[in-house]
């Protein structure tokens, strides 16, 4: 189906004058519908998009949401335990913990996303580049993710951030240095059994550049698995970005950011537990929600198991 | 058919070579190119050092060299042993602080491998055995949450259970962190052999040191065991799904034996060998765990140590650490390999 889609696209069946945008697309259309279709037959994987839509809303409506500011201090009330007016308590320095919660969603997946995208963004021109090119570039390539795999993506991160020095852009790096080499292996190998297809000796054919070919043509159709890829990885990263901030790297004191929000809490966790628990949990039930999503999505969209 | 396996292990670790190369390429760039590399060379008194004497250290390690000459003296520092000065651990050699605190990480990532497969492999056989029953439901999605678990919470979850509450309602309660307790230890000093107290308890016949040390492993063990156990049961349940529909297990059924030799014994074994295998390439996983785990517990392993370095900015600690657990993954990963071809010819062959 995208296939034929895509040789429309390059020319050789000219597409009808009299056929709007919308009918055109109509069998991506049908096709949505029916990946929707399926998605919602599992109940878990609805819970899962409720929870990535619930931290989603979290993070862009923070400000109107959240009842205070993320690092608005009462400071005549620290270490409060849960009540009408602090939902989730107060911190040691009198913080909103309910607000700091909602705040460090914004801060949490705006770390998740720029990783994420960054790492697809490198991983997919070099692997795309070296499963298209081969010999010795993809030989070389392929070396360099090996050193890179080489090493738990934690400490990987560790190093790479401790070398750079401790701060949030420096965190995010580290994160881009190490979760980049997954991706250009898993667009190389995809570009690999693409560049085998039919669709591909047409392109060639009627002369289209080998960058347009692997960006126009081959890129496309091999997005589905790197889409699942990244939802897995988006609560991947949380969780090391989190566990990095907890151990010293990443957001400086009082920043509403969840990792340090539980290091915080951590020395007072027998006299006020909430401290610690409410941004764990938003840890737990972020990374879970893309978990969720991710594994439906990868049922879904294999279409071995389709159909 | 021996010698052929022969070649798949010579070849196997002539490819780790350059893996090596890179690996300490990337620990060169990271402590000499981004980082001040003289950094990795100070004690904590070097802290109001002179110019001249820090014009000797420079010296003594080529650090006013080129950069490629510079990295061959790094490696020669490296292989002779000198892996710079570990300023967190009272100005000891990088590589002297490892060997000491090597033993309580790998003991405790030893503990949870061992809760991680006790609990994960028949979890995974309950849920692939009852397919879409409620059982499998609960057990995936214990397994999901687990996956999605930040274990340095955990960890201090299950300290507030198990240490904190039982102690408040005078029930016994579990340690909350350190590796043996010190009234214990001064009562049963332990002659340290391995490093790791259990074992060595064992082996020294001091029971009391053992059991302690057991028990200071429990909570720790089973925080960094979670995500791991997760991991297992969908391991298990994905294979053991695979094997319960081919034909021998159809033959065995309609032989009339009953369901629970046909899993257990004809089954279980086929579907065992990749969860095996995760298990190998898992143990790296648990070393790097170990540092969430080892902070919050308060336990001295390696993982511990290279946080306490992360604070002070100590460059040396952390690449010797980063290479330590590198080369460990290295090793599990070729262990792993080998064992495999080992059990299927057709990987050698491949």
């Amino acid at each position: 189906m995208i296939h034929l889609q895509e040789s429309t696209q390059s020319g050789i069946i000219p597409a009808s004058r009299s056929r709007t945008w919308w009918e055109e697309r109509a069998p991506q259309v049908r096709e949505l519908k029916f990946t929707l279709y399926l998605l919602r037959q599992s109940p878990l994987v609805v819970v899962g998009f409720a929870l990535v839509g619930l931290f989603i809303a979290f993070a862009i409506l923070a400000p109107w949401i959240a009842p205070h500011g993320p690092e608005e201090r009462f400071w005549q009330m620290p270490q409060q335990p849960p009540s009408w007016e602090f939902p989730f308590g107060t911190d040691t320095t009198g913080g909103d913990i309910f607000s700091r919660v909602i705040w460090g969603a914004r801060l949490d997946l705006a770390i998740a996303l720029t990783v994420v995208i960054s790492a697809i963004i490198i991983g997919s021109v070099l692997g795309a580049v070296s499963g298209f090119m081969g010999r010795a570039f993809d030989e070389v390539l392929m070396r360099i993710t090996d050193v890179f795999l080489a090493f738990p993506a934690l400490i990987l991160a560790m190093a790479v951030a401790a070398a750079l020095g401790r701060n949030l852009t420096n965190l995010t790096i580290a994160l881009v240095v190490v979760w980049w080499p997954t991706y250009a292996r898993l667009i190389r190998g995809q570009v690999l059994a693409e560049k085998e297809k039919l669709y591909v000796d047409a392109a060639r054919a009627i002369g289209a550049k080998p960058s347009r070919i692997i960006f126009r043509h081959v890129l496309p159709n091999a997005i589905f698995p790197v889409i699942v890829q990244a939802t897995l990885d988006l609560g991947g990263v949380i969780l090391t970005a989190a566990g990095l901030s907890f151990i010293g790297f990443g957001a400086g004191a009082g920043v509403a950011e969840w990792g340090l929000m539980i290091a915080d809490g951590r020395s007072y966790l027998f006299q006020s537990p909430w401290i610690a628990t409410f941004p764990g949990l938003a840890i737990l039930l972020s990374s879970l929600g893309l978990n969720l999503v991710g594994d439906g999505l990868r049922d879904v969209l294999d279409p071995r198991l389709r159909r | 058919m021996g010698l052929r396996l022969r070649d798949y292990v010579i070849r196997r670790l002539i490819l780790i070579i350059p893996v090596l190369i890179g690996v300490s390429m990337v620990a060169f760039t990271l402590s000499h190119v981004v980082g001040d590399p003289v950094a990795a060379y100070l004690t904590t008194q070097d802290v109001k050092l002179s110019e001249q004497q820090l014009q000797r250290i420079v010296r003594a390690h080529h650090l006013d060299d080129p950069l490629y000459i510079q990295y061959f003296y790094y490696i020669s520092d490296l292989l002779r042993g000198d892996w710079g000065i570990s300023r967190v651990d009272s100005d000891r050699p990088v590589l002297e602080s490892i060997k000491l605190y090597f033993p309580a990480t790998a003991e405790l990532a030893l503990v949870s491998m061992v809760f991680a497969l006790a609990l994960g492999i028949p979890m995974g056989i309950i849920s692939a055995v009852r397919k879409d029953k409620p059982a499998d439901h609960v057990t995936r999605l214990f397994s999901l949450v687990g996956v999605s678990m930040p274990v340095f919470w955990l960890a201090l979850l299950l300290q507030y259970a198990f240490y904190y509450q039982m102690k408040v309602h005078y029930l016994p309660s579990l340690p909350a962190g350190g590796r043996v307790d010190q009234f214990v230890w001064m009562a049963h000093p332990l002659h340290v052999i391995t490093g790791m107290y259990t074992i060595d308890g064992l082996i020294t016949g001091n029971l009391v040191i053992f059991f302690d040390a057991l028990v200071h492993l429990i909570l720790p063990g089973f925080a960094l065991s979670y995500i791991f156990m997760a991991v297992f049961v969908r391991m298990m349940r994905g294979s053991m799904l695979e094997v319960l529909r081919q034909d021998y297990i159809t033959l065995a059924r309609s032989k009339g034996l009953s369901e629970r030799i046909v899993i257990y014994r004809h089954a279980l074994r086929n579907a065992m060998i990749p969860t095996v295998t995760v298990a190998g390439l898992a143990f790296g996983g648990l070393l790097a765990g170990a540092v969430l785990t080892e902070t919050v517990f308060a336990y001295p392993g390696i993982g511990r140590w290279s946080t306490s370095a992360i604070v002070r900015d100590d460059i040396a600690s952390i690449m010797g650490f980063m290479l330590i657990i590198a080369i460990v993954y290295m090793l599990a990963n070729l262990v792993v390999d080998l064992l495999y071809a080992w059990i299927d010819p057709r990987i050698r062959l491949g």
